[in-house]
């Protein structure tokens, strides 16, 4: 009794060091790789399918690393939700992160920027048979949108009369929509886009197309970091080539999405 | 330090700790009537109750606090159109109380059931003794002894409820304290360390008060046998 006891413990101990051991992982050898920091969670923008990445953040970071020498499969991929996104630089847990991360000036507090490689803004989702023009029609409306979001911040600023349920990720909008007792999702364009483009979604819903915010968005970088000016060669590079348009319509076929034409494709912004 | 203390002006944090405490006190007063219910019918001697009370425990008890209130919103109301209140944000406010108190209903009543079996078996003999049938006797002699042996276990019950209320956020209620919390990350991640403690603080001086109180009453009003 007492030996089993005794090996138990031993193998709970065991156990936790082997978790604990787990977590710190991902340091050492790998240094011939780049890390790069991407939502795993946003179809369309940036999305984990099985063992592959996809999405118009991914397809960026792809190319970008690819011009800095690193091809494929020298890149690895970390899931870097929004909270996470300045510690992880911080820390040196992630390279350069393309995670919809819009350059805002507290942010270059503590982490600096490359890019933009995006100017997305914040834009409707609406079933296609809506009525809903803009945000001015949406008075009245019910309104959806992500606890704690960007969006759902400017959307109460912006337009105190609506009826605004948060909810905890934008699936859960866009079934509410489905059921009708949404009107219309808020957030960037192109998530909306990358939503509305998934095979279960297809034909049901979209985007309004008249942005009323601007999110530039950029590439992260710890503040240290010298390849800011490589990458924005990079991105110039993706645009005049044609791949960066190519890369918009892969992944937001079918929504009839077009990023902001009067801002887009973006200039960059200096390196500081 | 002074971003810091800046949070507290641009974010009404005590007022996102007191919509918890709003929903704890809601669910906390749903649930024990749900609970007291339950544990009535777990120790009647009608199998039919017994079976019910038994499978409503071990059903909801097994179901994630988080799927019960995501049923509340996406299904009942979303889908189905089922609302509790006129007012908008009134409406995910007892939706969400709904599903607190539905699920901690299943906690009460096992501590009640608890609270049952520190009462001797002789009470309940007496009291069927001098002619009081199942429902008199359980009012009248066993519950009150009951709840009075049940005092700790219900109030880990109440303690769960109060950190389980910031569940709510996944049923729309967006303003209690995670919500909060997650604005806050969102536009000061880089103050995420200090703004964690704040709530993790935020809720360790709301639940140790109730720590002491539970174990206070439970001396002060346990039988002496």
């Amino acid at each position: 009794m007492r030996k089993t006891r005794i090996a138990a413990v031993a193998a709970m101990a065991a156990v936790a060091a082997l978790t604990l051991s787990a977590c710190g992982g991902g340091g050492g050898a790998a240094s011939d790789k780049i890390k790069i920091g991407i939502k795993f969670d946003q179809p369309g923008v940036g999305f984990k399918d099985g063992d592959t990445y996809k999405g118009f953040d991914v397809d960026v970071a792809k190319y970008v690393a690819n011009e800095l020498g690193f091809p494929a499969d020298k890149i690895e991929f970390i899931s870097t939700p929004s909270a996470n996104r300045e510690t992880a630089l911080q820390n040196k847990q992630v390279d350069m992160i393309f995670a919809s991360y819009s350059i805002t000036d507290k942010r270059k507090e503590s982490v600096a920027f490359a890019g933009p490689y995006l100017i997305a803004g914040q834009d409707l989702l609406v079933p296609v048979d809506s009525t809903i023009a803009g945000p001015e029609d949406l008075t009245g409306k019910t309104l959806c949108s992500v606890t704690g979001s960007t969006s759902a911040q400017k959307v109460k600023d912006l337009i105190p009369g609506v009826k605004l349920q948060e909810q905890s990720g934008y699936a859960e909008c866009l079934g509410g929509m489905s059921g009708g007792t949404i009107d219309a999702v808020t957030t960037d364009d192109i998530i909306l886009a990358g939503l509305a483009a998934q095979p279960a979604n297809a034909g049901k819903f979209k985007v309004v197309g008249k942005p009323f915010s601007e999110e530039k968005y950029g590439v992260g970088l710890n503040k240290e970091s010298t390849k800011c000016a490589d990458i924005n060669k990079a991105i110039e590079k993706m645009i005049t080539s044609g791949d960066w348009e190519k890369a918009i319509k892969a992944n937001t076929e079918g929504t009839g999405y077009v990023p902001n034409p009067a801002l887009n494709p973006p200039k960059m912004d200096p390196c500081a | 330090m002074e971003k810091y203390l800046s949070l507290f002006t641009q974010y009404n944090i005590p007022a996102a700790f007191w919509v918890n405490i709003q929903l704890t006190f809601w669910a906390a007063i749903g649930a024990l009537v749900v609970g007291t219910i339950l544990a009535l019918m777990r120790i009647s001697p009608v199998r039919s109750f017994a079976v019910f009370g038994t499978s409503y425990v071990n059903i909801i008890r097994n179901t994630p606090l988080t799927i019960i209130l995501l049923f509340g919103v996406l299904a009942l109301y979303n889908q189905l159109g089922f609302t509790l209140s006129d007012d908008f944000n009134q409406n995910f406010f007892n939706l969400a109380v709904m599903g607190l108190a539905i699920y901690h209903a299943a906690f009460v009543c096992e501590a009640i059931r608890s609270g049952v079996n520190t009462v001797p078996v002789g009470q309940a003999e007496a009291a069927r003794a001098i002619g009081l049938s199942f429902l008199p006797a359980a009012r009248e002699v066993i519950l009150p002894q009951a709840f009075r042996g049940a005092v700790v276990p219900l109030g880990n019950v109440l303690i769960a409820l109060i950190k389980n209320s910031t569940v709510a956020a996944v049923s729309s209620v967006a303003i209690e304290a995670s919500s909060i919390m997650k604005t806050m990350l969102e536009f000061e991640s880089n103050l995420i360390i200090p703004i964690f403690a704040t709530f993790a603080m935020g809720f360790v001086i709301i639940v140790i008060p109730v720590g002491l109180l539970t174990t206070w009453l439970s001396k002060k009003l346990a039988v002496a046998r």
